[in-house]
């Protein structure tokens, strides 16, 4: 018997790289122009930002290695121009073109950080209120009415503000990364657990659930294996357009002077720092980081939009 | 339909109580109150009476009822910064805030609806299609990154308008407008378009998909072959179609305009509320950041209250549709 079972293998399964290349989602890919722009526009961002340390002509975090001597240099292609700052110096000599480079790698780390917390609060907090209803459900939902009637900015810039007053003193420049994630965190898990719960309250009813439900299975299981994978579509569009939006509010609340500190500066923080000097002829300190923040967030977006009417049902 | 207003009315107070709540937490909390308002030289002695005079040894509950009933007739006391009134110091702010969002709003539908109704009928053309990428880009700028390149091409690089502040005002009565001043009406200039961009690519996309939908009506058809003239159809007959959900969107939105108004004002130098805020944040003055998340919310959660009643005094099916 399992002699016969053995010969009559299925043919094999291609793998999963083959199986992508043949889904829709691929081809819907392949013939969205704007769609394999922003990819390969992120791709090349999120590249050069990582790989900073080794092709950025100055470490900009270290003070010894700013000449003052070298401050408000043009980009290279100006008359006053000179190697290796191609992208011109700021008021303290420091490389913009580094600047950017080191700025962009905190803004996509605070972005994909602070997308994971909210996804792991939105998601957790969605499924259990939708899987168990009641009290739970309701005491969510109305804390979500309350998040959802305030502007998301309001919520960011006094979570900010708040959490860096409550830091002692000499946490403050090591905390505001993790403040500000902490601050976009609460301003977008709504978001998510609203979905989810949405999702979960159809896949509750169905008989899956109820045949894993008479199996036993512990509710955990059923949550996590049974109803999760099924409420991911709607997740995977929200979470790529809140990346863009994260990594905006970030920018934002730095520009504010709530976010990054200059010591640790973000994008946004190199724009505050450059928008002082609007009026002073040296148009690259502001220029250059509003060009790359706007990059980053289009390429996302341009993902987003995609991934919204790919996994579009009504749209197939 | 009473008992849908009431409904809808206690809702709105429920989430109005709990945003006194988290800002009477960031007042109460956040920092001691004491030892903000104290100075150098006040004795140990003045401290705890000062903390008694606050009321800060009451019990939760009592701090929150009091501050309420305080909040409710507009008094959120003193700034810490300058011992000012801080509902005398954000009526000052008032109005250029509000006349920066109404402005900005205007803007929107004046620039947002002709787009849309263009992109709409020359579908596929390729400034139609342009104009679809371009408002990609508009959603994806922050507002402040708008300002700051508007201050680079139009005060900067060109000199046409100022950059800063709000030029000359006229007072009539506790409003101040700088729109009776040529040098108000140009301070606004850059100020509102900043602000105003994002909601006009959002009018433009929504009266995109509403005018594609209405033109395939049977009643466009119907006047089409009555032979009334082609430029009368769509802003007669199928633009009137499509502006309830503008209009509802417009309204919903001026609340989010106020609060994002901050970020421009931040930009334009613009003595609105928001700077106010801003500053207050910076300085960490408790009551004028209260005071402005209460009036700003309140100004946000009676926009969506009556456009809710408005909607349900229209149509009568939502009435026993929500909770």
């Amino acid at each position: 018997m399992t002699d016969h079972v053995q010969q009559t293998t299925p043919p094999r399964q291609p793998s999963r790289l083959a199986r992508f290349r043949q889904s829709d989602l691929w081809w819907s890919f392949t013939h969205k122009p704007s769609a394999i722009i922003g990819a390969i526009l992120l791709a090349f961002l999120i590249v050069t930002a990582f790989a900073a340390p080794l092709i950025a002509p100055q470490n900009p975090f270290d003070p010894a290695q700013l000449e003052l001597w070298n401050s408000e240099l043009p980009p290279i292609w100006e008359v006053d121009g000179q190697w290796p700052y191609v992208l011109g110096t700021d008021t303290q000599g420091r490389d913009m073109l580094s600047a950017i480079l080191y700025g962009s790698r905190i803004s996509i780390l605070i972005g994909v950080a602070s997308v994971a917390l909210s996804l792991a609060v939105g998601l957790s907090l969605g499924l259990v209120a939708g899987y168990f209803g009641r009290f739970v459900d309701n005491l969510l939902m109305r804390i979500g009415d309350v998040l959802l009637s305030i502007p998301t900015i309001l919520i960011a810039i006094l979570v900010s503000a708040v959490a860096r007053q409550m830091l002692p003193p000499e946490l403050r420049d090591v905390g505001s990364a993790a403040v500000l994630v902490l601050a976009i965190t609460l301003s977008a898990w709504v978001q998510y657990a609203r979905t989810v719960r949405a999702q979960t309250i159809v896949e509750r009813g169905k008989e899956y659930v109820q045949a894993a439900r008479l199996l036993k299975t512990p509710a955990r299981r059923i949550m996590l294996k049974h109803i999760l994978p099924n409420t991911l579509t709607p997740i995977m569009v929200a979470a790529t357009l809140n990346f863009g939006m994260a990594i905006l509010t970030e920018a934002t609340l730095s520009f504010l002077g709530i976010g990054m500190p200059p010591s640790q500066p973000s994008l946004g923080t190199l724009i505050r720092l450059g928008n002082q000097f609007l009026f002073s002829g040296i148009w690259w300190v502001v220029l250059f980081p509003v060009v790359q923040l706007c990059l980053l967030v289009v390429s996302v977006n341009l993902l987003g939009d995609w991934l919204r009417d790919a996994l579009n049902p009504k749209l197939r | 339909m009473i008992v849908f207003l009431i409904k809808r009315l206690a809702n709105a107070v429920l989430v109005m109580l709990a945003v006194a709540l988290l800002a009477f937490l960031i007042f109460r909390f956040a920092g001691d109150p004491v030892e903000l308002m104290a100075n150098e030289q006040m004795s140990q002695a003045d401290r705890i009476e000062l903390r008694e005079k606050l009321g800060l040894n009451d019990p939760f509950v009592t701090q929150f009822g009091r501050f309420v009933v305080n909040a409710a007739q507009g008094d959120f006391g003193i700034s810490y910064r300058n011992g000012q009134d801080v509902m005398k110091l954000i009526a000052e702010r008032f109005p250029a805030t509000m006349e920066l969002a109404l402005v900005a709003t205007i803007l929107s539908l004046l620039i947002g609806i002709p787009l849309g109704v263009i992109t709409a009928i020359h579908r596929g053309r390729w400034y139609s299609e342009g104009l679809q990428f371009v408002s990609i880009i508009g959603v994806s700028l922050p507002s402040f990154v708008v300002g700051i390149l508007l201050i680079l091409v139009f005060a900067v690089t060109f000199g046409l308008v100022p950059a800063f502040g709000r030029g000359d005002v006229v007072q009539l009565g506790w409003w101040s407008t700088g729109l009776l001043t040529a040098s108000g009406r140009a301070s606004l200039l850059l100020p509102s378009l900043a602000l105003a961009l994002y909601q006009i690519t959002l009018v433009m996309r929504l009266v995109r998909a509403e005018m594609m939908e209405v033109l395939r009506s049977d009643f466009v058809k119907f006047a089409r072959a009555r032979g009334v003239p082609r430029w009368r159809i769509y802003f007669r007959h199928a633009l009137r179609n499509c502006l309830m959900p503008v209009v509802t969107m417009t309204a919903m939105n001026f609340g989010s305009l106020i609060a994002f108004a901050l970020i421009t004002e931040t930009v334009f130098q613009w003595p609105g509320m928001g700077m106010l805020f801003i500053q207050a944040v910076t300085f960490l003055d408790m009551p004028v950041m209260a005071g402005y998340l209460c009036i700003v919310s309140f100004i946000f959660v009676t926009l969506n209250t009556l456009v809710d009643i408005a909607y349900a005094v229209i149509d009568p099916r939502l009435r026993d549709a929500t909770r």
